[in-house]
């Protein structure tokens, strides 16, 4: 451990104002990131699988046309 | 093998191989990133002339690594798209940008807050300052590019083609500091010399940078996923996928 206290760590030795902005962008980073492709991602989904109900019910419907 | 390639480097035989990879990538990328933000931060000694604020280079580093790494593999996947008409590659192309957008973003401003307490200033017009904002300016111009077209073919491959030219800025960024005079330290970490920092300062350096790198292998596999399902949303596999999900 490079500090004696919690209060140490958070002090950075008078750097706080430059180490934290510069990992809580970094972390800001990562987690935006992730965020956003499990966002894309379900957006994604729910498009595609709204596509698929819509052509499975034009089948329906083409079906029931032929047999009525 | 041939075969083998041939199949990963269709959409669909990458979105299955894909799968099984990226959960390692994903777990290495938060195993690494954890251990060495702790270790950076915390248990890595101080530096004797910098203080504290030398703990910055943790992520200033790998974030300046995968903001240049990025342009590359995207100029790669461009040469690759635009010689072999891969389509896999574009894809994986646009999967990247935003990502390498983002790495260059937050090596500038790191690097910035980095500069107050040990250069008296936060920006120099430099030649290594000045490249990486032109980086950044690249990225944004190849993501907007591929945008701007009705047709997709036609913006992918003038987003290819601008990477290819743009690709030319890194080893401008890489040798930046040694052409001109500049306030940047040159490099950290190479392949022919040992470290001038004593292990116990560059070894989570190196765990944080293998971190980055499997985050943007993790980022890559996953969001490319997401990219073969849009671009692909007409082919029957795809409809079959989406139809048995529900």
């Amino acid at each position: 451990m490079a500090f004696d206290s919690f209060a140490a760590f958070l002090a950075m030795g008078g750097h706080a104002a430059y180490v934290w902005p510069a990992y809580g962008a970094t972390l800001l980073l990562l987690i935006g990131v992730v965020l956003h492709l499990r966002l894309e991602r379900r957006r994604l989904w729910r498009e595609l699988r709204r596509r698929a109900r819509r052509e499975r019910r034009q089948a329906g419907d083409a079906n029931r046309e032929v047999s009525s | 093998m041939w075969a083998f390639f041939h199949k990963l480097a269709s959409p669909k035989g990458f979105y299955a191989f894909s799968a099984r990879l990226s959960p390692w990538f994903w777990a290495a990328a938060a195993v690494l990133i954890g251990a060495g933000v702790v270790w950076g931060l915390a248990f890595a000694p101080a530096d004797y002339q910098q203080g504290n604020s030398f703990r910055i280079i943790y992520v200033h580093v790998p974030a300046a690594f995968l903001a240049q790494s990025i342009f590359v593999a995207m100029a790669l996947a461009g040469l690759v798209f635009m010689v072999w008409k891969i389509k896999l590659a574009d894809m994986a192309a646009t999967a990247m940008a935003p990502l390498g957008a983002g790495m260059t973003f937050v090596a500038l401003l790191s690097g910035a807050v980095w500069g107050v307490p040990t250069w008296g200033t936060w920006w120099q017009w430099d030649a290594r300052l000045t490249s990486m904002l032109i980086l950044f300016f690249l990225y944004i111009g190849v993501i907007a590019l591929r945008g701007a077209f009705d047709g997709r073919d036609s913006g992918s491959r003038a987003a290819s083609v601008l990477t290819m030219v743009g690709v030319i800025n890194i080893p401008i960024i890489k040798y930046s500091v040694e052409w001109w005079y500049t306030l940047h330290q040159p490099a950290t970490f190479s392949i022919t010399s040992r470290p001038a920092m004593p292990v116990e300062m560059w070894l989570p350096l190196l765990i944080m940078v293998l971190g980055f790198y499997s985050f943007f292998i993790a980022v890559t596999l996953t969001r490319t996923r997401s990219v073969i399902l849009h671009r692909e949303s007409a082919k029957r596999w795809v409809r079959e996928l989406a139809g048995e999900d529900g």
